[in-house]
């Protein structure tokens, strides 16, 4: 029993050193963000002389920061909520109906999955640019389109597991397909729904090509394709491009520090169904 | 009977309508336009096999092709071999365990694109540093061959998705009974008997998951590799993904760009049905 305890505390410590591991990417970040050019000329190591906040003001300025978040957050909060709606009322048309039809329309949602968006992504820039919607609408329109196979699947599963008893009741009561979705189903679809938003904000909030080939006015660039540009500009001068990183991921650290056990729990249940 | 459907195709409407519009109809257009001399502005007019007979004689996208593959396989078995690792570590009951999770799942929030520049930093300047210190002059320079920007993306990936991969095997791993494994010690099973046996046959489900995820995203890497080693040096590290971009939207030649994207389709469909397939006969059922 004593050596079980040993192998265990051991173990343990393994697994604290190899977090100090995955952890070094982001000190090393951190760290030398706060050197001038000059001192991390000499050495990246060490920690700085002085703690300074220069480069911050500069690349905070320089990435328009407050305006490129806000960017990020309209369209990530936009699309997510659009998937979240017209997905779950598609799963629950696919699931009640049932049938050869429907049958054939989940299947063609789920081999969607399959497509790598290299495959699409020439004609559709091509036919988005006719229809004059290489804009954040038609942006949020392609990540319903893209979005929807992995949302519906999802919510798929769970409402063949509610009883369609319920439904034909509520249709007892009066109520049309509207309001049932609405006032009984769709509340019941909350878990997956929680699951369905985190899953897509990972993916829309760090998405950089799609973004990159259809946002091309200035002043409406989200996250990655401002620090893309940014980064191109600082390329010589890594203490400006690491203080601009680090205040890129710290909208995203400081939500996964309250959010985390939801999203690794998103996650884990997204990717398991 | 056309009433009693109507709301129906109500419901299905806009996600139908946005499948249609970017994946479905793209992709049709873009085999299309493969067998055609489209160049993004003109009417297209019919060229056959044309580019698919050129683009098997193109060195550069051959190489993309193969620098792929390479990667590919070595990232898979990587991210496998650490997400399986970190997995069976984080279920033995530490008490650090919740901020172990946590923490090795991190760089998954944080897009590839960043991440990239992140690395680039630590290959460029920190290795550079930790070479002159220790005198070791192949620590610096990593980004500048081949090989080495070869490891450094392979390293980036590991790093970056065997959190994922993680949680993944960590939801099997916490399905597995109890009383099972303590009935095999019982038996006289030791740790690795009972891991061969027991939990692996039971984990089995969460190999054709990561590797499905692991596969694919590995394939289509893009904004990792153009934010790491944007392709070179002299795109000896370019990706398909990143070739075909460049065809299309640098060269401008969209038909053969677009010739590429169908053939790196059909690789990406063929890899992925033969993975889930070939995994889904190896399960065990409870």
């Amino acid at each position: 029993m004593k050596k079980k305890k040993q192998s265990r505390i051991i173990l343990e410590i393994l697994g604290i050193i190899l977090a100090l591991i995955w952890l070094s990417p982001f000190y090393l970040m951190i760290v030398n963000s706060f050197k001038t050019k000059r001192e991390m000329f000499e050495d990246t190591l060490k920690l700085p002389n002085v703690f300074s906040f220069e480069n911050y003001t500069v690349a905070f300025e320089r990435l328009d920061f407050l305006k490129t978040l806000f960017n990020s957050v309209l369209i990530t909060v936009l699309a997510v909520t659009v998937i979240i709606i017209f997905s779950s009322m598609a799963a629950y048309a696919l699931s009640r109906r049932g049938g050869k039809t429907s049958g054939i329309i989940f299947m063609l949602f789920v081999a969607a999955m399959l497509i790598p968006f290299q495959s699409v992504m020439i004609p559709l820039v091509s036919i988005f640019g006719k229809l004059e919607l290489l804009n954040r609408g038609g942006l949020i329109f392609m990540y319903l389109g893209f979005g929807a196979s992995l949302s519906i699947f999802l919510y798929h599963g769970t409402l063949s597991g509610i009883p369609k008893s319920l439904d034909e009741a509520a249709t007892i009561d009066g109520a049309n397909r509207f309001q049932i979705f609405w006032h009984i189903i769709f509340p019941m679809l909350k878990p997956v729904s929680v699951t369905v938003a985190i899953l897509n904000i990972i993916w829309i909030w760090n998405d950089y090509l799609l973004p990159s080939l259809v946002i091309n006015q200035q002043g409406m660039e989200t996250i990655p394709l401002k620090m893309f540009f940014f980064f191109g500009e600082y390329t010589k001068q890594w203490h400006l491009a690491l203080a601009g990183l680090t205040i890129a991921i710290i909208p995203v650290i400081i939500i996964y520090f309250f959010l985390q056990k939801q999203i690794i729990k998103g996650v884990s249940e997204g990717s398991v169904k | 009977m056309r009433n009693r459907n109507l709301w129906y195709w109500l419901f299905l409407a806009p996600a139908l309508t946005a499948l249609a519009m970017v994946v479905l109809l793209p992709l049709a257009y873009g085999v299309y336009y493969s067998f055609t001399d489209w160049n993004g502005i003109k009417t297209p007019s019919f060229v056959g096999l044309e580019h698919y007979k050129a683009l098997f004689y193109e060195e550069e996208f051959r190489n993309a092709l193969w620098f792929t593959t390479k990667f590919t396989i070595v990232s898979v078995f990587l991210i496998n071999f650490f997400g399986l690792s970190l997995a069976l570590l984080v279920t033995q009951k530490f008490r650090t365990n919740n901020i172990l999770r946590t923490i090795f799942f991190m760089p998954n929030l944080i897009g590839g694109l960043i991440l990239g520049f992140i690395w680039q930093f630590i290959f460029t300047k920190v290795f550079a540093s930790v070479g002159e210190l220790i005198g070791v002059e192949a620590l610096e320079g990593w980004l500048s061959t081949e090989t080495t920007g070869f490891w450094a993306m392979a390293i980036l990936m590991s790093w970056q998705m065997a959190g994922y991969i993680m949680v993944i095997y960590i939801s099997f791993l916490e399905g597995v009974p109890q009383e099972l494994l303590e009935a095999a010690e019982i038996d006289g099973a030791n740790s690795f008997q009972r891991f061969y046996h027991v939990t692996f046959p039971l984990v089995m489900p969460a190999f054709t998951v990561s590797l499905f995820l692991t596969l694919s995203n590995s394939f289509k890497l893009y904004d990792q590799n153009l934010s790491l080693t944007g392709g070179g040096p002299y795109n000896s590290t370019q990706m398909v993904a990143m070739e075909i971009f460049k065809t299309a939207f640098v060269e401008n030649a969209m038909a053969f760009a677009q010739a590429k994207a169908v053939i790196f389709f059909l690789i990406v469909a063929a890899i992925s049905l033969t993975q889930v397939y070939i995994n889904k006969k190896r399960e065990v059922e409870m």
